[in-house]
Order: structure tokens, then C-alpha cells, then sequence
């Protein structure tokens, strides 16, 4: 099964002018297969307006043991935020 | 038969086609052979069922005796059923089912097709909705039955052998009677013989895009449109109405 269905990766846009966002994942034989189960497994509810589907195997991913190396370098820069300006109360909510 | 006769049974025709097979679907809901199907052939179901209430609650109407589509739907004995005999077939195995489905999507699609055009609007209204739907039941169950075809050597055999079995139920839905005639007068249905052709285009991509053949046999089982069915019609009848019977008027 795991050869004859593999997963893919599903992504939809929810309305336009939005970014496709990750929801979920399913097994389906082939591409145009795959976007007919994600119409059926994740837009029952009118949830979207575009579907992507991806192959989970074409995706790399990085791994959670490289979090330190990958992520912690960049905790104690917090200079890289714009958070030092003030903001004139007019501007009001930014 | 009056034009409104003939209409009602028109409309009991189309009615009963959905509720059977929505109902025949919908006895895979938590058995479908993997997640993902199970949750399409749901939808499907569910679809059709909200066209029964819509075929079912204008044939109500042009009635005139006060009663409601769930009347129709709950409060008929299987005489007075008018649905094909395709649509009572046993769900058989998942293949069986598909090809089933494939086979009334592609009349379905057809007919509908013609009704949005109908010389009365409440019934070109209707079709306007269903269509879209079906649009998608077809695209799924002519996808499916395609790629089971060509699977291996036994999805393929199983699947002929589930075309092998439903083809004489088929030519029931070119064959019109009286009650067509009348709606062909008016403008309100097509000929039923006249969306074979048609028919058979879209069912030939089994042969084309697929390694199935199609039987040569046009040998027709009859009976379903005027009432006279299998036994299987009995035993759905059993289950869907049981609530209703034993519970007369029961809500919730």
C-alpha cells in the first residue's frame, strides 16, 4: 500500500490574496487523484478556493536534533527586530 | 395522464434514483477501503440525498396532496418506488460500487444537462444546482473506475466482471414510456433514447483510456420506472424507513 499510495502533502488557499497554508496530508495513488481526495477530505466545509498538492517524499525538511545549530544562534539577536523605534502614538496599531 | 401525472412521475423517477443510490452509498460510510475514500463516497451520498430532497419535494408539489418529500421518501412501499433497477444493485464489492456509480454519473450528468434547459423553471432550477455536483461525481468515479481497470491483473478482472454484471441494468434509462412522451411534447424532458448516444461516448473511455471491453449485449432489465423491482429494493426499504414505521411522525 505504502508504494501503490504514497502521501502527499496538502495545501489550500483559503480566499484570494492569501497564501495556499499546509493542512494535512493523505495517501492517493497519483497527482490528480490526490486533489480530488483533498477536495473531499478538507473542503467539506468550504474551507478553500485553490489546492496544491505535493509529494510528502519531495519535501526535505530539516531535522529537530539541528534545532540548536539551526535556530538558537539567532535567540540573543534581538537588535534583528524592529522593536527599538518608538512609535508615535498617532500611528496608532502597528 | 395530464401533463402534471406524467410530471410527477417524472420527478418520483429522479427523486428515487438519488435516495436509492445515495442510500446504497452511504452503507459504506466507516467501511470505504482507506480514509480517504470512505469521506468521498460519504459526500457522495450525502449529495445525492440533498438532491432527493429536491426532486423529491417538487414532485410534492405538482402532487398536490399535501404531502412532503420525507412522505414520499419514508411513507412508499416498493410498488410505488420509481427508481432504475441500476441504482438497487448490491454494493458488491468497491470496484462493483464504482462502476455502478460511474455508469448512472454518466446518464446522471447527461440528463441533467438537458433538465437545465426545461421549459419549467423549477425543474431547470434544480438541475442548475445538482449538475455541478455531479460534474465532480463524475470526474471522481470515471478517474476511479479507469485506474482500477488498469491496476493489476485481478483489480482488472474484477472490474470487468462488475461491468459485465451491470450492463443489462443500463438500457432501462433510454427507454421511455407514455409519461416521457408527454414531457418531450412539452419541453420539459429530453427523450430518454436520445441521451444514449451520448452516453455510450463517455462510457467508452473504459475502452479507450482503460483495457476493459464493453459487452455487446443490449439486453435491457426493465421494470424499475413502472414499479416492478428486484428483491434488493424490499431490503433497503426495511432499513431506511424502519425509524418512520416504528415511530410514526418521529423528529429530532
Amino acid at each position: 500500500m505504502t508504494n501503490e499510495m504514497p502521501l502527499w502533502e496538502v495545501f489550500i488557499r483559503g480566499q484570494h490574496g492569501l497564501n495556499h497554508r499546509h493542512v494535512g496530508s493523505l495517501h492517493a495513488a497519483d497527482a490528480e487523484l490526490a486533489l480530488l481526495h483533498a477536495r473531499d477530505v478538507y473542503t467539506r466545509r468550504n474551507e478553500g478556493v485553490s489546492i496544491w498538492v505535493v509529494p510528502s517524499a519531495s519535501i526535505t525538511a530539516s531535522a529537530p536534533s539541528d534545532k540548536g545549530p539551526l535556530f538558537e544562534p539567532s535567540n540573543d539577536k534581538v537588535y534583528r527586530h524592529p522593536t527599538f523605534f518608538d512609535i508615535p502614538d498617532d500611528v496608532g496599531a502597528m | 395522464m395530464t401533463v402534471d401525472q406524467a410530471l410527477f412521475q417524472f420527478l418520483l423517477r429522479l427523486g428515487d434514483n438519488t435516495l436509492i443510490l445515495g442510500h446504497r452509498v452511504s452503507e459504506w460510510c466507516g467501511h470505504g477501503p482507506v480514509l480517504e475514500e470512505d469521506i468521498a463516497l460519504a459526500n457522495t451520498a450525502l449529495d445525492l440525498i440533498g438532491q432527493t430532497q429536491l426532486w423529491l419535494g417538487l414532485a410534492a408539489e405538482v402532487e398536490g396532496k399535501g404531502r412532503s418529500a420525507d412522505n414520499l421518501a419514508y411513507l412508499r412501499d416498493a410498488w410505488e418506488f420509481r427508481n432504475l433497477l441500476l441504482v438497487e444493485r448490491p454494493n458488491g464489492d468497491f470496484g462493483q460500487t464504482l462502476m455502478r456509480q460511474f455508469l448512472f454519473d454518466a446518464w446522471s450528468s447527461l440528463m441533467l444537462e438537458k433538465l437545465c434547459d426545461s421549459s419549467d423553471i423549477r425543474i431547470a432550477d434544480i438541475a442548475r444546482k445538482a449538475s455541478k455536483e455531479v460534474t465532480y461525481h463524475l470526474e471522481r468515479s470515471s478517474d476511479l473506475v479507469v485506474r482500477l481497470a488498469d491496476g493489476t491483473a485481478e483489480s482488472h478482472a474484477k472490474m470487468q466482471a462488475a461491468l459485465d454484471d451491470l450492463w443489462p441494468y443500463t438500457g432501462e434509462m433510454f427507454i421511455g414510456d407514455d409519461a416521457d412522451d408527454i414531457l418531450v411534447a412539452n419541453g420539459i424532458a429530453p427523450n430518454p433514447a436520445d441521451l444514449r448516444a451520448a452516453w455510450l461516448t463517455i462510457v467508452q473511455r473504459l475502452e479507450t483510456e482503460s483495457t476493459l471491453t464493453l459487452p455487446e449485449s443490449d439486453f435491457a432489465h426493465q421494470g424499475g420506472k413502472s414499479g416492478r423491482h428486484s428483491e434488493h429494493l424490499g431490503y433497503i426499504l426495511t432499513e431506511m424507513q424502519w425509524l418512520q414505521r416504528a415511530y410514526p411522525g418521529a423528529t429530532w
